[in-house]
């Protein structure tokens, strides 16, 4: 923008007139709006409203890597809908994206409340909860799948000292349920601060007199925590809880570098099933179809936000 | 909560049922850093002995692993290009995002708002959705397999998130504050500069913090668009490329990933306060 100004300031210099005309328009409100929005919307046609239209076109074509396919209409999807492994996964998504969400819902709730205490070192301590949310999330699952190792698991080594668990202890990442548990453990570890962070900052907000005046009615803790703090937290709540279910729902990095979908397909999510036919696979038609799935719950996901969250 | 006055036991006992209750959240958040932390500093031996207590290092701490990590793998390559590839792409988006957030948050002209939803729906677009045809994207603009391919397509998540942070904080700025620079002969994009993004240097800084750890931290778009070891980053490397074979080195795969934490650990101690806040103003994706 600055070099912009200069170049009609030299070329002002020899046309005094054009100079100045020149600078009224770039003056006005809605001329300089929308040149400051420009360089982003061109982004986001480019890079991301025109990938997303040729996610469509690749889904209708039988497009591998390297060959551009001809057009074949639902037949991807046909395929896929028959595809005992799609339909794995469809399942496998519903059950970590639910119980992970709740998990985090209601753990997130309970340290946020611990977190808003008066409590000695209280910066320290929200610093080290928010730790697994700012760390690469590769790495540390990295670390997570050396503790779930199939010999070497210090998650079993304790479980067995303290007399939990029968020697060797469950195979986490090899068998079906428990790897399910496993991915759905790691999740909750990474998603549980932000989620405390959110509800701890709505509670910030909660007027005290409120507490009062329920103590004062004689309102036990429960009754205060049911009919203050839970109503006041629901918009706080429901934005965090639709981001949340967003982004398990199409997470991609825990169960990648923890199971890589496996056992035997079980662990398998949107993400990482396109992954494995779009570009392992190079299928990108279908890679592209499966990958599509995400979109009617994004969509309707979006669509509340617009509706009733961003208004209040 | 604690409401009206309460007698010193009470005060006591309230502290100690706070912090039983704390500890275990701490200890989960924290083990597998200190997991992490030892394992790369044990040997191999110790390591893979079915006996020896996993908490501990108990036959001395050696420094192997992290010598073979420097000099017999790509490893510092890895962390140079993540180190130009977020800078890169921070850079980038925090411009293309100052001029929209201000267009956005403070001018009226037809149509900003619709422009404002656009942005938020991209806001909330996982990755995850649009990887496949990006990499073909990417392989048309003749920029696959390059940190380029990285550089060109970070904006894509960190623009529209940066855009929104910071018309929240554009929309603080008193309104008068800006009518009085342009009725003194300021021009619109001096008023931008010299008057409201001094006011603005804590979403900036903000803004600075999270596009650094998310570039850095990206681990979708650097795992499928670039392929050849020399040009990866420091996250994929280490998650890949450490592994020969089937077999995996702990000691060193552990090492890798407390280096290539590390700046973001730093960073993260330094800046708390604006995470914090920037989570909360923006509640970022994760």
């Amino acid at each position: 923008m600055a070099v912009g100004t200069r170049v009609l300031e030299t070329v002002g210099r020899a046309r005094p007139g054009r100079l100045a005309r020149a600078r009224e328009w770039w003056e006005q409100e809605h001329v300089f709006g929308y040149s400051l929005i420009v360089p982003a919307l061109a982004l986001i046609a480019g890079l991301v409203a025109y990938p997303f239209a040729m996610a469509i076109y690749f889904s209708l074509s039988d497009y591998w890597v390297g060959s551009p396919g001809s057009f074949v209409g639902l037949q991807n999807f046909r395929d896929i809908l028959g595809n005992e492994i799609f339909r794995q996964t469809v399942s496998n998504s519903f059950v970590f994206t639910i119980i992970a969400v709740i998990l985090k819902a209601v753990l997130g709730i309970w340290l946020a409340m611990l977190l808003f205490r008066p409590l000695r070192f209280k910066r320290l301590i929200r610093g080290a909860v928010l730790l697994p949310w700012v760390i690469p999330t590769a790495l540390s699952v990295l670390a997570w799948r050396w503790m779930f190792d199939s010999l070497y698991s210090v998650v079993n080594w304790t479980g067995i000292r303290l007399g939990l668990m029968n020697p060797p202890g469950p195979n986490w990442l090899g068998m079906a349920d428990y790897a399910m548990s496993a991915v759905i453990a790691v999740n909750v570890w990474r998603g549980l601060p932000f989620f405390a962070i959110i509800v701890l900052a709505g509670l910030v907000s909660i007027p005290r007199e409120y507490y009062e005046a329920a103590e004062v009615d004689g309102a036990s803790s429960w009754g205060r925590f049911r009919h203050v703090t839970l109503p006041l937290l629901k918009p706080v709540l429901a934005v965090v809880i639709l981001f949340s279910t967003i982004f398990t729902f199409s997470d991609f990095n825990i169960v990648q570098v923890l199971t890589a979908g496996g056992p035997v397909n079980t662990t398998h999510l949107f993400a990482t099933f396109a992954y494995q036919m779009g570009l392992t696979g190079g299928n990108l038609g279908q890679g592209a179809a499966v990958s599509l799935f995400l979109f009617p719950l994004l969509a309707a996901i979006v669509f509340i936000q617009l509706r009733y969250i961003r208004k209040e | 909560m604690i409401v009206g006055v309460r007698s010193r036991g009470q005060r006591i006992r309230s502290s100690v049922f706070g912090w039983m209750n704390v500890l275990p959240y701490v200890f989960f958040a924290l083990f597998p850093f200190y997991y992490m932390i030892i394992t790369s500093l044990k040997k191999d031996t110790e390591l893979y002995n079915l006996k020896a207590a996993p908490f501990l290092i108990q036959t001395g701490v050696i420094t192997d692993h992290y010598w073979y990590l420097f000099f017999k793998t790509e490893f510092l390559t890895w962390m140079k290009n993540s180190l130009i590839i977020s800078v890169t792409a921070t850079a980038i988006s925090l411009v293309i995002s100052i001029l929209a957030g201000y267009s956005l948050a403070r001018l009226r002209f037809p149509g900003v708002s619709s422009f404002g939803t656009a942005v938020f729906i991209t806001y909330l677009v996982p990755p995850t959705l649009l990887f496949l045809p990006l990499s073909q994207v990417v392989v048309w603009l003749g920029i696959s397999d390059t940190i380029w391919a990285l550089i060109v397509t970070y904006p894509t998540f960190l623009v529209p998130f940066s855009t929104w942070l910071l018309m929240g904080y554009f929309r603080t700025i008193p309104k008068e504050v800006e009518e009085c620079a342009l009725v003194d002969g300021a021009s619109r994009m001096q008023t931008l500069t010299r008057i409201v993004l001094p006011m603005a240097i804590p979403g900036i800084v903000c803004v600075i913090l999270f596009g650094f750890t998310l570039t850095w931290n990206e681990f979708t778009y650097a795992l499928t668009f670039v392929s050849q070891s020399a040009n990866k980053t420091a996250v994929v490397g280490v998650t890949a490329d450490l592994i020969r074979g089937d077999i995996y080195y702990w000691g060193s795969l552990m090492a890798g990933a407390v280096v290539a934490s590390l700046p973001i650990v730093v960073i993260y101690v330094w800046f708390l306060d604006y995470y914090v806040s920037g989570l909360t103003a923006g509640a970022v994706k994760g």
